[in-house]
């Protein structure tokens, strides 16, 4: 049991339809890039729930620190001018 | 940050409806309680296809053969998307696996009972699954946001699993004297444990509070045995099956049935591993798991292999 490999670990996106940005489905275990996208295929597209996969080696993946969220999404509400509401449109002028 | 503190800003977060995340601030409580209860999940999937495996060469068509494949099929994918889950909880696959093989990690006890024929099939797609999917559609709401993921993936998955078993018992109860006689018997093995499956009565159920409060379970042990009896009585009775109880009966008042009560002696029997079938479930997933070793070993040399001959060439 001391020397089992569970082989390493990788992240699964998919595009359910062309056109349509990649989600985060799962994680499947593989050896190699070959493994792991055919993991990837038997376990997370058995009814057609894809046109496309990525597989991305989970080692690679950085994630953003949820302690840090207040200083890292700061709306900053003191530039509401990236807004198109700040602007003021003359009357009777029509949306493009 | 204080950990009070901590513990008070997670139980509002909760409050509030919101998902925790992996790297999220999480008590030790919440994150052992998850490790058992979503690796135990993993386990019955995976443990759950063996009393079924042993049905496909003996399938009675070629079109129930291939069903009960993808079924299985479906239970193994099922595993690997719980497996995954667990593991963003900071334990290794090889750990939880290490935890089923020596007994420290428990799986559901319905699997240590005996799938005899194929009327067997039926009653665990039917009831087994019927009453897997009650929970796992209350479970699609856990607070922990993969396992929430997890479970909306294996809820759209599994509804095929219970009408197939729904299917096979309505054709044996259309079929010959025999056929109904051998749909009833497994009725009859099949439902006390079903009912088991929901786990002790909330009075009895010493963890639910911690569940409940940090929003893991949605709903009580007895709450989703009731959704699932209610479901399953009419179901039964559609198509001729009996209850096998003399006591159960419909209160016109609420509208839910009451049954006689369950025999926990027997549950905590089986959990204990005295089941018919608890050392086979184990032995058979050891030596599985240890015949695979080579393919494992291999595929690691492989990479390393591959891996040096590009250092090479580059």
């Amino acid at each position: 049991m001391a020397t089992d490999t569970q082989l390493d670990l990788w992240e699964v996106f998919i595009q359910s339809k062309s056109g349509l940005p990649y989600i985060h489905s799962g994680s499947v275990h593989a050896s190699d890039v070959k493994m792991a996208m055919q993991n990837a295929r038997d376990i997370y597209t058995r009814r057609g729930e894809g046109t496309s996969i990525w597989v991305v080696p989970a080692k690679h993946i950085s994630a953003s620190n949820p302690d840090d969220n207040d200083m890292l999404f700061d709306p900053s509400n003191d530039k509401i001018y990236r807004h198109p509401t700040f602007y003021v449109m003359p009357e009777g002028a029509k949306n493009i | 940050m204080h950990n009070e503190h901590s513990d008070t800003h997670f139980q509002s977060r909760i409050d509030n409806g919101e998902h925790i995340e992996p790297k999220d601030y999480m008590p030790e409580g919440y994150r052992k309680h998850l490790i058992r209860q979503m690796s135990q999940h993993a386990h019955s999937e995976v443990i759950g296809m063996q009393p079924e495996g042993n049905w496909i060469t003996r399938a009675p068509s070629l079109r129930s053969k291939q069903i009960l494949l993808a079924k299985i099929q479906d239970e193994g994918g099922h595993g690997l998307y719980l497996y995954s889950a667990v593991e963003t909880l900071g334990v290794s696959r090889a750990e939880l696996i290490e935890q089923l093989q020596t007994g420290k990690a428990k799986y559901s006890s319905i699997f240590n009972y005996p799938a005899l024929n194929w009327a067997d099939i039926g009653a665990i797609g039917w009831l087994v699954d019927g009453a897997a999917i009650v929970n796992q559609v209350s479970l699609q709401r856990t607070s922990y946001g993969p396992y929430s993921r997890a479970m909306v993936r294996i809820c759209k998955e599994e509804s095929f699993h219970q009408r197939q078993g729904y299917e096979i018992m309505t054709t044996m109860m259309r079929g010959t004297k025999d056929q109904q006689a051998m749909a009833q018997d497994a009725m009859n093995r099949w439902w006390w444990p079903a009912l088991m499956m929901f786990g002790p009565h909330d009075s009895d159920s010493p963890r639910s509070g911690d569940a409940v409060k940090w929003k893991i379970k949605r709903e009580t042990n007895d709450e989703l045995r009731q959704k699932f009896i209610d479901k399953t009585i009419p179901q039964a009775e559609l198509i001729g099956l009996t209850i096998p109880d003399k006591n159960f009966k419909l209160d016109e008042k609420t509208g839910h049935y009451t049954l006689s009560p369950i025999n926990w002696e027997e549950f905590h029997r089986v959990v204990a591993g005295h089941g018919p079938c608890n050392k086979q479930r184990l032995d058979h997933h050891i030596k599985y798991h240890q015949e695979g070793a080579w393919v494992r070993e291999a595929a690691d040399a492989y990479k390393i292999k591959t891996a040096k001959k590009e250092l090479v060439t580059a």
